[in-house]
């Protein structure tokens, strides 16, 4: 399943937040927004999964998702959404539950989920007892649980402290090698873009437009031991944002 | 050679303003206050008439428990409490949960709460003697009335806190609506849910007392009521002291209760 953006344009009262966004993102490929904060990632992200409807414009699925797919767009949050009062267990259930499924199905889905995560030891755990990465990969595998078309990842790995966050990353990279999943992926760290996507969307300040868009083809688990070759797409899209987030870091809030 | 530089430890500023559990200076000043008032009841420094001795007060208590109508005081109070504040706290949180959910039960129904709120209902007992009787129906009533109100006020708070992403993490994975207010917004309210219950028990107990002066053969508040009208302070003592107990056993229990229910915290 592919998804298409069509002339999207989106705005809060007389604020623009987004104008004229026309995206494709093809199976099977990553594709990453970047832009300065404050310029309508994560509203463009909320458009394409259905949280938000646009003013204008419309987001496309096409083609059928794929069959057994229980929820098609399945986010992935900053800030993991995991229920403090459910285990790793309970936390995956409950986006099962509502389907139609036999509690044997349901428990079978459940242990290949966290198998595949590794995190089938931790299943009576709750939340608080987990560490930040933790809590991300069992909001990864409730993410998997769905069997999404399209992962839609809002700063999946922002509220993670560097050394996580590049272990998270190589999980990742090791499941697209695996499982060649769909993503549209936000964040404002460069680096992860670079080492992560297959296409990089650079929007510019308020209101979101499409800057420029950098395909990289470089395999992704090939990325991590080629970084010097990557550093000067990374430092071109830095160019590109560079002067955007100048200014952006010097608006006043609600402006 | 130059004169080493002058050494001197950093002086410790830091520590203060925390609490650390003593589990025995509680007792241990209940237990001094109690020997206190009897030595100077004994004394004669506190006049029989004014304060009976704690000693005076246990005899009273016992005179009651042995004539068995500490029972009958007992489980007519309880009966009271037990249903005015079960059938206030269902109606709260039903009320709280639809205003909690609810821009139009919001806007209709909040103003109304808060204004009946801040009326002591047992300003209204003479209403409910009209409409439910001189019975038990009026004692309950102002008991479920007293309750209702700080209930609803306490869900609908919690609903408004309950974490905005999760809600949307629910819409997010296409769950239904009845799905989330039961799997997501309940338990997320709970904790607020629990610590209504406690003012509102607390509440009910007040109630209770009150009502059950303006009129009943048996209950707590009568045998404090009779015993303050025949200047028998020892009985009225024991009296106190057993809402008192009254009121600690209903905050241990709901202390268990939310032990048990917010274990994820």
């Amino acid at each position: 399943m592919d998804l298409s953006l069509e002339n999207i344009n989106h705005s809060y009262g007389d604020l623009t937040v987004l104008s004229d966004i026309n995206l494709d993102i093809r199976q099977g490929q990553i594709v990453c927004i970047i832009g300065p904060s404050g310029c309508g990632k994560s509203t463009l992200l909320r458009l394409i999964g259905g949280l938000e409807r646009p003013d204008r414009g419309d987001v496309f699925q096409i083609g059928p998702p794929p069959p057994g797919s229980l929820n098609p767009l399945t986010f992935i949050f900053q800030d993991f959404a995991l229920l403090p009062w459910r285990t790793v267990e309970g936390n995956v259930s409950l986006v099962l539950e509502d389907h139609n499924l036999t509690a044997s199905d349901r428990h079978r889905i459940i242990t290949d989920v966290l198998t595949r995560t590794n995190l089938i030891s931790f299943k009576e755990a709750f939340p608080r007892q987990l560490s930040g990465g933790m809590k991300q990969r069992v909001a990864i595998a409730r993410a998997l649980s769905v069997s999404p078309a399209v992962l839609l990842m809002d700063e999946p790995l922002s509220a993670l402290d560097s050394q996580t966050r590049e272990l998270l990353m190589d999980d990742l990279v090791g499941l697209w090698d695996r499982e060649n999943f769909t993503a549209c992926y936000v964040t404002h760290n460069l680096a992860e873009a670079v080492r992560l996507g297959h296409k990089i969307v650079v929007l510019s300040r308020r209101p979101g437009q499409i800057r420029e868009v950098v395909e990289i083809d470089m395999p992704l688990q090939d990325r991590k031991d080629r970084m010097v070759e990557l550093d000067a797409r990374q430092r071109h899209l830095w160019g590109l944002l560079r002067d955007e987030a100048l200014v952006a870091d010097q608006e006043l809030m609600n402006a | 050679m130059p004169d080493p530089a002058p050494r001197q430890t950093v002086a410790y500023r830091g520590g203060g303003f925390v609490h650390s559990p003593k589990t025995l200076t509680g007792p241990v000043v209940f237990v001094a206050l109690l020997i206190i008032w009897e030595a100077g009841s004994r004394l004669g420094w506190i006049s029989p008439l004014v304060l009976p001795a704690p000693s005076e007060a246990f005899e009273a208590f016992r005179e009651l428990l042995m004539s068995g109508l500490l029972w009958k005081h007992l489980s007519a109070s309880l009966q009271r409490l037990v249903t005015g504040w079960i059938s206030g706290t269902i109606l709260g949180v039903m009320a709280g949960l639809a205003i909690g959910l609810s821009s139009h039960i919001r806007a209709g129904l909040l103003p109304l709460v808060s204004a009946i709120f801040p009326i002591p209902k047992i300003a209204l007992l003479p209403l409910f003697v009209i409409w439910f009787g001189i019975g038990e129906g009026a004692k309950t009533a102002t008991i479920l009335f007293g309750t209702f109100f700080p209930t609803v006020i306490a869900v609908y708070g919690g609903v408004d806190n309950v974490d905005r992403s999760l809600i949307r993490m629910g819409q997010s994975f296409g769950m239904k609506p009845l799905s989330i207010v039961i799997k997501i917004i309940l338990p997320g309210a709970l904790p607020a849910i629990l610590s209504g219950f406690r003012i509102s028990a607390s509440i009910a107990i007040i109630l209770l007392v009150a009502a059950e002066m303006i009129g009943a053969e048996y209950g707590v508040g009568a045998y404090i009521l009779l015993a303050g009208s025949l200047m028998a302070t020892d009985q009225l003592i024991a009296g106190v002291a057993i809402l008192s107990m009254m009121g600690l056993s209903v905050s241990w229990l709901i202390g268990r209760v939310e032990k048990a229910l917010l274990r994820w915290r």
